[in-house]
């Protein structure tokens, strides 16, 4: 098996254009915490292209019209980039990811591309709308992230394809933004979701709400933004009483499944209570 | 540093290893855990799971903690390591942070513990006033199954405060004292553990961190498949193919019994399966060679044909008409019946004024202790020797035996630090492949089970399905209980007979009813073993005993404490077994202790719960309940010869050393025996040296199990320390009450009087012991054997000759909506007879706790499904409650200066005692466990 470990960006794509040595696409590591975890007791077989020297892949930035997320920036990297409210709720996943250890090490763009469905930067980005930016030899080229997971652990990404970052785009002009995050699992620290849920709240200056934006994850094979409660939600006042319209039609679309963290029915009707409690707290953080 | 096999890169990889830079040529993509430990040496950093679920392997990378086993070595380039032995200072003194590990008792096993240390000395770095969130959020990353955490954030915290107060004053913090503290005698006294500092140095050795010249490694091919028939073809091909492969062998070459099992009638498991295998996991085929050769084979290589079968899995199908027969000496599957009768149970059930029935069904729960299975062995002439973690080297050293097909004398068992065992490690783990595969190719073999390979096979806590009745009279006394248990026992017998004669026993509770009629199965399935777990199948049981008593108290509109302490077995009690309790059964004083807790909690709980109404929407939703649990555990095995020995010597230079068999698998048994011993010859217990567990140098003191070590070779260790002094009185010709000191070669006797008397070490010839190299001139010798008589066809007798007895409340609140429960606080009263060592019995009770709230509400073991740490879930940091521990000691009169034991039975009580908070809060009783947030809503929408 190959190793590389490029300081240059055009090198890791030349080497993701002309694939693995092996003949088999390069598998590319960043923090490796999903890596290593698959890989327990087997002898590694794979081409390995690791990211993690080049620099121009580092950092959070504010960019034209958003933020950008680099695909080496790591949960401890997001949750001490001092950046705006839009973010808390990405930043309360951000430390329920794993332990310290691993929010030291692991990365929000691996998150996504690893694509699992319990996967605790989903539903944050979902609902900040986070674009994915990818790059080849042939060009870059940008995919929603809700288009960029397409099912469990398969995402658009090609081959031949590095995921560069996030975008991030700022919320509507004049609006208050708040978010928020609501994991539940089985214990305090270290743990799977069983549900969790995102919400993004922009408020005009009446205290109406402008624009509602909450996904659910862990309770289907992708994430899931709520486009029908989304819709309803505008034009309410913006205050916690708000959430209490949430009901069993706006989670319609989730396809939970039985696991040894719940059972599906448990899992969809305890989603409604957790899409009511960050949507209640994400309101409740709207100055009044 | 060596390079590994793999082809190396030039120029390396450059990086700093505590202070020092350091070049590794080794496979880029190996992972740091790999290169510091079998690389650098560095065996401080443990590893226990390999996927960043555990933490063990915790060290600081730029001053981040993070997990060595997820670092490609690679990405090390250029960067700053700190590992546990960077801590210490240059002379090998223990930081403030390792010495506040030590002196509060935060490491018991030790092997979280230079993780925990890691990401304390990390938090504490970035956050010199980390309040007591904070602590937890920064050790939340570090699983320890032993301590509970509550010494551990006591640790961190005070050395937070000695910091503070040092900077305050501008000099640097004094390490912590490691005098003895409270007492004046040895017992009693808040001990450090006396294996402590290699511990929270790092330098302990596991069974992982052994690595002889040459050895070799042997990896065991395990069985995907349930049940299933198998056939092994040539493998010729194979060795041709992997040149690295130096010996294969199957169950055909095992060179004595391929039988073995911990009880002399259950000697059904193989160390290789022969043609069939009953468990996922079973071993079929070994492998020995070099690790990376051994690595490169592939499942898909192996000649191996399977042929599965239907699997029995679990207790209906087991159990059902027309089951096949997994052994063919049970038919049926049932491996062994229990009972236990005394009275007329339908009479007195009959004349009850109340009643209550209960169904309780409970999952296999995992060990999860954090060091997998790991040792080596080497053949030494015709011996083998095998440096493995157990909890049982004597048992140990005669089932290799057997299964070598030598003598027993033949084999040596020398312990590693045992990090973790809580019944796992009382069964062969490693030791079946690594002593054939040293045995035939004479070359030394280790052994280091992955966490799936782990889980997959060492034995489990037994599912139950349990049905119970109980009654109670006019006056509010119990009158009858009727129980009848089936235990899913696995695959293979294991400790599965102790369904038949431990449960029965404890069925009914710490309570005297009239009459009783305890029935017990345990049942061959193909899962892997249920072995010994912590209990015995006790715990399993408490959750039907208990459940009845709060619903007996209520339907009699007795206070649920109140009710226990009446009908609680107290001194002067029958037993069911029919034995009667002369002394220290003191169960109503620890009621009596809880009482205050329990009325300002249940105040406490209403208060919350009416506050409910007036809430604003939303702000507060939890419901707080409050529950009690009670408990009794015999000490010891049950109605069998238990017997401890241990010696006590003193050599020609005048050092005194305890030769004691008893492992000390972080519970705290070494420190206990120690300062049992040193108040027993009259020393102070840093006189003494300790040599531990060595089967060639230690007389068998039994398996650390059934809270026996305290009681059993605490008085061995009485008695040896006795004998010694009584030989040296003796010589000296000095008063009984005269006090010794060892000198450079002499023993000094100083009579109360002041007249004293010297002995001449020299001039004595030596004496043996069992350790032939010790060459002791003076020996005292002490054996225990607890008085029990074997139970009758009805388990009527003496099972144990003491028992503890403790209660425990737990204040819960419950989040109705979603079904999730979080302790909030624990109070435990344990009759422990006496505290040896009040920290170490602090250390078990706090540990007790924590595995008892993960047996309530977290743990489920399913095979296949559930073998890594993040499937399976065991508390963290963060579940864990408040605890606050009361100690009763209402002394034993045959224990050791009056001590019990408490390994076990702090788990007890906890379950029931969060299930009955459970059910006070919101009115419904789990009975299937774990009470896991689904099952908890579940039981809140049907009862609508």
């Amino acid at each position: 098996m190959a190793f590389l470990r490029p300081d240059r960006l055009g090198d890791a794509l030349s080497a993701l254009a002309a694939g693995g040595p092996g003949g088999a696409p390069w598998v590319i590591v960043a923090g490796a915490t999903d890596h290593y975890p698959a890989r327990v007791g087997r002898a590694p077989v794979e081409d390995v292209l690791d990211v993690t020297a080049i620099a121009r892949l580092r950092g959070i930035s504010p960019v034209d019209g958003g933020w950008q997320i680099g695909a080496l920036a790591t949960w401890t990297d997001l949750v001490e980039t001092p950046l705006p409210s839009l973010f808390d709720g990405l930043k309360a996943a951000a430390l329920t990811v794993g332990g310290l250890q691993i929010q030291a090490r692991g990365t929000v763009v691996g998150n996504v591309c690893n694509a699992s469905p319990a996967a605790d930067g989903m539903p944050g980005l979902l609902a900040l709308d986070a674009q994915v930016e990818l790059a080849s030899r042939g060009g870059a080229r940008i995919v929603p992230i809700g288009d960029f997971v397409t099912g469990n652990r398969r995402t658009a990404r090609r081959p031949d394809e590095l995921v560069t970052s996030l975008f991030v785009p700022a919320p509507l002009p004049g609006t208050t933004v708040t978010s928020a995050f609501e994991k539940l699992g089985s214990r305090a620290y270290l743990v799977i979701s069983i549900a969790m849920v995102a919400a993004v709240i922009e408020a005009d200056a009446d205290g109406r709400i402008a624009r509602a934006r909450l996904a659910v994850g862990a309770c289907s094979e992708v994430a899931q933004r709520l486009p029908a409660l989304e819709a309803e939600l505008v034009g309410r006042p913006a205050d916690a009483a708000t959430a209490e319209l949430v009901d069993a039609r706006h989670l319609a679309d989730l396809t939970p499944i039985d696991d040894v963290r719940g059972s599906a029915a448990y899992r969809r009707e305890a989603a409604l209570t957790v899409v009511r409690r960050a949507l209640e707290r994400a309101l409740r953080a709207v100055p009044g | 540093m060596t390079a590994t096999s793999t082809p190396a890169p030039t120029p390396g990889i450059a990086f700093t290893v505590n202070g020092r830079g350091v070049r590794a040529h080794v496979d880029p993509m190996r992972r740091l855990s790999d290169v510091l430990r079998d690389d650098m040496g560095l065996t401080g950093t443990k590893v226990g799971c390999e996927a960043g679920d555990c933490g063990a392997c915790t060290i600081r990378l730029n001053g981040r903690q993070v997990e060595a086993c997820l670092v490609p070595a690679a990405q090390a380039e250029g960067l700053t390591i700190e590992t546990v032995e960077g801590l210490a200072s240059a002379e090998g003194a223990p930081s403030d942070l390792q010495a506040a590990f030590l002196a509060h008792g935060a490491a018991q096993c030790g092997i979280c513990t230079p993780g925990m240390l890691m990401a304390a000395h990390s938090l504490l770095i970035a956050n010199p006033e980390a309040d007591a969130a904070a602590i937890r959020d920064g050790i939340g990353g570090v699983l320890c199954r032993c301590t509970g955490y509550v010494k551990i954030v006591e640790a961190i915290a005070a050395t937070r405060d000695a910091r503070k107060a040092a900077r305050e004053r501008a000099v640097a913090p004094a390490p912590t004292s490691s005098a003895l503290v409270g007492a004046d005698t040895a017992v009693g006294a808040r001990l450090e553990k006396v294996d402590g500092l290699p511990r929270v140095l790092g330098t302990a050795r596991y069974g992982a961190d052994h690595r002889p010249e040459g050895v070799l490694a042997v990896r065991a091919v395990r069985s995907p498949h349930a049940r299933a028939r198998f056939e092994i073809g040539d493998l010729a091909p194979l060795r041709t193919r992997h040149p690295g492969l130096v010996d294969v062998f199957s169950a055909a070459d095992v060179p004595g019994q391929n039988r073995y099992g911990v009880y002399p009638t259950g000697k059904d498991q193989p160390a290789l399966a022969a043609g069939v295998v009953r468990h996922r996991g079973e071993a079929v085929l070994a492998l020995v060679g070099d690790e990376q050769a051994l690595a490169a084979i592939t499942d898909a290589e192996l000649p191996i044909s399977w042929a599965p079968l239907t699997p029995l899995r679990g207790l209906d199908d087991a159990l059902a008409d027309g089951a096949a027969t997994l052994h063919e000496n049970s038919p049926g599957n049932v491996l062994i019946r229990g009972r236990l009768a005394t009275g007329d149970v339908d009479g007195a059930l009959a004349r009850s004024v109340a009643t209550a029935q209960i169904e309780v069904a409970t999952t296999f729960v995992e060990h999860a202790y954090i060091e997998p299975e790991a040792g080596f062995a080497q053949r030494v002439g015709d011996r083998i020797e095998l440096t493995v973690s157990t909890q049982a080297p004597y048992m140990d050293r005669d089932e290799v035996a057997l299964i070598l097909g030598i003598p027993p004398t033949d084999v040596r068992i020398i312990p590693t630090a045992c990090g973790g065992g809580f019944g796992g490690k009382l069964d062969l783990g490693v030791h079946t492949l690594i002593a054939i595969a040293a045995w035939r190719t004479g070359r030394p073999v280790r052994a280091v089970w992955t966490r799936p390979e782990s889980m997959a096979a060492s034995p489990k806590r037994h599912p139950s399905r349990i049905r119970a009745t109980a009654g109670v009279d006019a006056y509010g006394r119990l009158t009858g209980y009727r129980f009848d248990g089936d235990f899913d026992t696995g695959a293979y017998a294991s400790w599965g007979p102790t369904v038949a004669n431990r449960v029965p026993v404890h069925a009914m509770g710490p309570y005297a009813f009239d009459a009783v009629l305890a029935t017990t199965r345990a049942i061959y399935t193909n899962s892997p073993p249920a072995g010994a777990f912590r209990g015995f199948g006790v715990p399993q049981a408490s959750i039907a005993h208990e459940a009845l008593m709060d619903e007996l108290a209520a339907r009699t509109g007795t206070d649920l404490l109140e009710f226990r302490h009446a009908n609680a077995l107290r001194a002067g009690s029958t037993t069911a077994s029919g034995q009667r309790l002369e002394a220290s059964a003191g169960l109503p004083a620890c009621l009596d202790a809880l009482r205050p807790h329990w009325l300002r909690l249940r105040a406490d709980a209403a208060a919350h719960n009416a506050g409910d109404d007036a809430a604003a929407r939303g702000a507060r939703r939890s419901r707080r309940g409050v529950g009690i649990g009670a408990m009794w555990y015999g000490i010891g095995n049950t109605a069998l010869a238990n017997p401890s020995t241990i010696e006590m010597g003193v050599t020609a230079e005048g050092r005194v050393v305890l030769f004691c068999g008893a492992v000390d698998i972080g519970q705290g048994a070494s420190t206990v025996l120690v300062q049992i011993a040193a108040d027993a010859l009259g020393v102070a217990p840093g006189t003494i040296e300790l040599v531990s567990g060595d089967t060639d140098r230690t007389a068998d003191a039994g398996k650390s199990s059934a809270s026996r070590q305290t009681f059993v070779s605490g008085n061995a260790a009485r008695l040896a320390g006795e004998d010694l002094r009584r030989q040296i009185l003796l010589l000296a010709e000095v008063a009984g009450e005269a006090a010794l000191s060892f000198g450079p070669g002499v023993v000094t006797a100083v009579e109360p009087g002041g007249r004293s008397a010297v002995i001449e070490l020299a001039e004595l010839p030596t004496v043996p012991v069992r350790d032939r190299e010790a060459a002791c001139v003076l020996a005292g010798r002490g054996t225990f054997d607890p008085q029990t008589t074997p139970l009758d066809a009805d388990g009527q007798g003496v099972p144990y000759q003491t028992y503890a007895f403790g209660a425990q409340i737990a204040e819960v609140d419950v989040d109705p909506q979603l079904g999730t429960v979080k302790v909030r606080r624990i109070v435990a009263a344990h009759d422990v007879g006496r505290a040896i060592n009040p920290t170490q019995v602090e250390g078990q009770i706090h540990g007790g706790i924590a595995q008892g709230l993960g047996f309530a509400l977290m743990e489920a073991y399913v095979p296949g499904r559930t073998e890594n740490l993040h499937d399976y879930l065991i508390p963290t940091v963060g579940d864990m409650p408040e605890i606050e521990c009361l100690l009763i000691e209402d002394p034993e009169p045959a224990g050791p200066y009056g001590a019990k034991g408490v390994g076990e039975p702090a788990l007890i009580p906890t379950a029931p005692a969060i299930l009955g908070a459970i059910h006070d809060a919101v009115g419904v009783r789990i009975t299937t466990l774990p009470a896991t947030p689904d099952r908890v809503r579940a039981a809140i929408l049907a009862r609508g």
